[in-house]
C-alpha cells in the first residue's frame, strides 16, 4: 500500500473554502464468497462499487436504500473499519474544531499509528444496536470515558467532569445518577443516549451514523433523532447518516443519497428528492411507503421481481432487472453515469 | 353459520409474578371483532399489546395469571379451556405470525415439510400429496414459488421467510389471525407487498386480522380499528378514520405527532417526554397523567371514564377536541 504522509493546509485569508469535509471518489469494496472452505474465492459481492460523493462542513448526508445496498459498507470505511479495494476518502480535518482555516487533509485508508489515533479523535461511529455496542459489565463512566483514556485527554477528574457533562448534555439527569449504572438497567433509547455520549465525548467533527433508531420505539426514536440535531448544532458536527428509512432521512438530513446493489442511483437536497424523484428505483422507494392518513389510497410501486445480491453483477445499469422503464439501450450500455440533472440533482440513469 | 363478532374480549386483565412484586400487565381490555375485520394494537413496547396477544393464543408464560375476564372466540371462551382443548383452537381458529426475525422455522427441516406437519398435526386427514398440494396453494397465495417448498429456511430472503411465517399460519384456515409486527424487519418494498397479500387474504377468506405495531402509517393503510394501548389499559377505541383523523386521546395524539412522515408538508416532530410506567408500581389515577401536559388533579387522583365521540372512545379527563388535535 502506498504511504502518504498527511499535509497540512493553511488557508490566512479568513473565509476562504478549504473544500468539502469529505470527498469520496471512486470508492469500491468486493467481499469474496468462496464455494467451500478451503477453496479460492471465485466470485466477489460488489458491497460498493466505484461510489463517489462529497460531504460539506456541518451537513448531514443520508445514505438509503434496502439491506444489502452497500450503505453499511460505505460507513464502515468512512471510519475504516473496513480497507477499500479501490478509490480514495479524502478528509479535510480542522486543525480546531469550529475553524475551518487550517485543514489537515488525510486519507484514512493510507495512514496508521499515531495518525490513525488523531484520526479517531475526529471521525466517530454510533451502531445500530444499542443492545450489542455495550460490554455489559460496565459502567457507564467506563463506556463513555473510553474514547478519552485512548486519547490520553485529561485525568481522571477531568474524565468523570467531561462525562457527566456529557451525560447531560443526551438527557441522562442528574448525571450522577447514572455514571455508576451498568448498560442492562437502561431502555433502549437510554442506551442509544449512552451510545451518543460516548461518540461525541471526544468532539469528533464527523460522525458515522448506521441507523441509530431503528431499533427503538416510536417516541423514544423521536427523542434521539431531535437530540442528535441539536448536538450537530450545537459542536458543528458532520453525519453520514445510514438508514433504510426515508421518513427519518427526511428528518435528519440535509441531502439524501440513494444506493442500489454497491451504486449511488441518485442524490439530491433532501425534499428536492422527496418531491422531484427521478431514478425509478427511488420512485418506488418512496412510493412504498406507509402513509399515516386513513383516507389516501396508496397505489403499489412500480418495481419488477425481488431484490438480489450484487454477486459479480454484470456490467449493464444494476437496476436493469427490476426496473419497469428500461430499454434495450439500458441493457446494452454499462452502468449509467451520474449525471447533474438540475443544480445539485444527480442521478444515474439513461431514461431519467 | 355463527352471527356477532367472531372475537370478543371482555375485561381481560392479567398479570405476571416477578421477583419485586406482580406487574399488572394487562387491565380491563375489551374490544369485539366481526369477520373480515382488522383492528391495529398500538402502542410503545411493554404496554401489554403482546401480552394480550399470547393470551389471545393460550401462550402465556408460566408466571402469568389471568385474573379477570373472557376471550369468546366462535362462541366459545379460551380462558376456560384445558390444554388439551385449547389445541383444537390455537392455530385452527386463531393463528399467529410472528416476526420473521424471531426464528420461527425450524432451520434443519425443508419449510414445506414444517408446514405439512403443521396441518397433520392439527387432524387434518390428507394424504402425503394432498397435504403438499395444500402448501403449494398456500405458497402461490403468499407469493411463493411452490418448489420453494423443499428448500431449507436459510435458503430463503427475509422476505420470503415472512411470506413462509404467513403460509404456516394461514394452513389451518382460522378465522382470526394475529400479526405481530409481521414486517418490522422488512425493506419497504417487501412491507408493502406482504401488506397487500394479508389484505388480500383477509378479504378473500373473510378472516378477522389482528395486527400489533407501532407504526402508525401502517395502522392507517390496512386496519379498520384502532385501539390505543397505554400501561396495560386501553386509553382509546374506535375507527381508523376517525381515531387518527381526530384523536381525542393526548397518548394518541402525541404517538401520531412523533411519527415522521415521507408525504405532505414536513411538520416538526414532537416528542412524547419521559418514558412509560413500571407496572408494578404503576401511577395513581390515569396511567399517563406524568407525561400528559393537560393533567390536572383529578387526573393523579381518579382513572378517567370513557369519553364518547360518534364511533370512538377514549379514557381521558380532558379529551381533544377536533380543533386542538395535531392530526395530519
Amino acid at each position: 500500500m502506498e504511504l502518504r504522509l498527511t499535509e497540512t493546509q493553511t488557508h490566512p485569508e479568513v473565509g476562504e473554502d478549504p473544500g468539502p469535509l469529505v470527498e469520496v471518489s471512486g470508492l469500491t469494496k468486493r467481499f469474496p464468497v468462496s464455494k467451500g472452505f478451503f477453496r479460492k474465492p471465485t466470485s466477489f459481492i460488489h458491497a460498493v462499487d466505484a461510489v463517489s460523493f462529497t460531504l460539506g462542513r456541518g451537513e448531514s448526508l443520508g445514505m438509503v436504500g434496502e439491506s444489502g445496498c452497500g450503505k453499511t459498507t460505505i460507513g464502515k470505511l468512512l471510519v475504516r473499519l473496513l480497507d477499500p479495494d479501490e478509490g480514495q476518502m479524502l478528509y479535510r480535518i480542522a486543525e480546531e474544531a469550529g475553524d475551518a482555516s487550517a485543514v489537515s487533509v488525510v486519507d484514512p485508508a493510507t495512514i496508521s499509528g499515531k495518525e490513525m489515533r488523531d484520526f479517531r479523535r475526529n471521525v466517530q461511529m454510533i451502531f445500530q444496536d444499542p443492545y450489542e455496542s455495550m460490554n455489559p459489565r460496565r459502567t457507564l463512566f467506563d463506556i463513555i470515558s473510553e474514547p478519552l483514556s485512548v486519547q490520553k485527554i485529561g485525568n481522571l477528574m477531568e474524565r468523570i467532569e467531561r462525562t457527566a457533562e456529557m451525560l447531560s448534555l443526551v438527557g441522562l439527569t442528574p448525571a450522577s445518577d447514572f455514571l455508576l449504572r451498568h448498560p442492562h438497567e437502561l431502555s433502549g433509547g437510554q442506551r442509544q443516549r449512552v451510545a451518543i455520549a460516548r461518540a461525541l465525548v471526544i468532539r469528533p467533527q464527523f460522525v458515522v451514523a448506521d441507523e441509530p433508531t431503528s431499533m427503538l420505539d416510536v417516541s423514544s426514536r423521536t427523542g434521539i433523532m431531535l437530540l442528535m440535531q441539536q448536538l450537530a448544532r450545537d459542536f458543528g458536527i458532520s453525519y453520514l447518516y445510514v438508514t433504510h428509512d426515508l421518513a427519518v432521512a427526511r428528518y435528519m438530513c440535509d441531502r439524501i443519497a440513494v444506493m442500489y446493489l454497491g451504486k449511488i442511483v441518485e442524490l439530491a437536497e433532501t425534499e428536492e428528492l422527496l418531491r422531484n424523484p427521478l431514478h425509478p428505483y427511488t420512485r418506488a422507494l418512496l412510493s412504498a411507503v406507509p402513509v399515516p392518513d386513513p383516507g389516501h389510497r396508496r397505489a403499489p410501486p412500480d418495481i419488477r421481481g425481488d431484490l438480489t445480491r450484487s454477486l459479480d453483477p454484470p456490467a449493464r445499469c444494476r437496476f436493469y432487472d427490476r426496473c419497469p422503464i428500461a430499454t434495450d439501450n439500458c441493457l446494452n450500455s454499462p452502468h449509467p453515469e451520474t449525471e447533474e440533472k438540475s443544480p445539485g440533482h444527480l442521478v444515474a440513469c439513461y431514461e431519467a | 353459520m355463527i352471527t356477532g363478532p367472531v372475537l370478543k374480549v371482555d375485561d381481560l386483565s392479567l398479570t405476571y409474578q416477578i421477583r419485586q412484586g406482580e406487574v399488572r400487565a394487562v387491565q380491563d381490555v375489551s374490544f369485539e371483532l366481526a369477520r373480515g375485520q382488522s383492528l391495529g394494537l398500538v402502542g410503545e413496547s411493554g404496554c401489554g399489546k403482546s401480552s394480550v396477544a399470547n393470551c389471545l393464543m393460550g401462550l402465556l408464560p408460566d408466571n402469568a395469571r389471568v385474573t379477570r375476564g373472557q376471550v369468546i372466540l366462535e362462541g366459545h371462551d379460551l380462558l376456560q379451556l384445558n390444554e388439551e382443548e385449547l389445541r383444537k383452537y390455537r392455530w385452527r381458529r386463531i393463528a399467529m405470525v410472528f416476526q420473521a426475525a424471531m426464528n420461527v422455522l425450524d432451520p434443519v427441516y425443508r419449510v414445506g415439510q414444517q408446514i405439512v406437519e403443521a396441518i397433520e398435526a392439527h387432524g387434518f386427514d390428507l394424504s402425503d400429496a394432498e397435504a403438499r398440494e395444500r402448501v403449494a396453494d398456500l405458497f402461490r397465495r403468499v407469493g411463493l414459488e411452490p418448489q420453494l417448498m423443499d428448500r431449507y429456511p436459510h435458503e430463503f430472503s427475509g422476505g420470503m421467510r415472512q411470506r413462509a411465517v404467513i403460509a404456516m399460519a394461514l394452513s389451518c384456515d382460522p378465522s382470526v389471525i394475529i400479526a405481530d409486527e409481521p414486517t418490522t424487519a422488512l425493506d419497504v418494498i417487501i412491507q408493502d407487498r406482504i401488506l397487500r397479500e394479508l389484505k388480500s387474504i383477509q378479504n378473500d377468506r373473510d378472516m378477522a386480522v389482528i395486527y400489533i405495531t407501532h407504526d402508525i402509517a401502517v395502522v392507517a393503510e390496512v386496519t379498520d380499528l384502532v385501539a390505543v394501548m397505554y400501561a396495560g389499559r386501553l386509553v382509546e377505541l374506535g375507527p381508523t378514520a376517525e381515531v387518527l383523523g381526530s384523536p381525542l386521546h393526548p397518548y394518541t395524539s402525541g404517538l401520531m405527532s412523533s411519527f415522521p412522515s415521507v408525504s405532505g408538508e414536513k411538520r416538526p416532530l414532537t416528542v412524547l417526554s419521559g418514558e412509560p410506567p413500571n407496572l408494578v408500581n404503576p401511577p395513581s389515577g390515569c396511567p399517563f397523567h406524568p407525561r400528559c401536559e393537560s393533567a390536572t388533579e383529578q387526573c393523579r387522583s381518579e382513572f378517567p371514564p370513557r369519553a364518547l365521540r360518534n364511533d370512538h372512545w377514549a379514557a381521558c379527563w380532558h379529551p381533544l377536541d377536533k380543533t386542538n388535535s395535531t392530526a395530519g
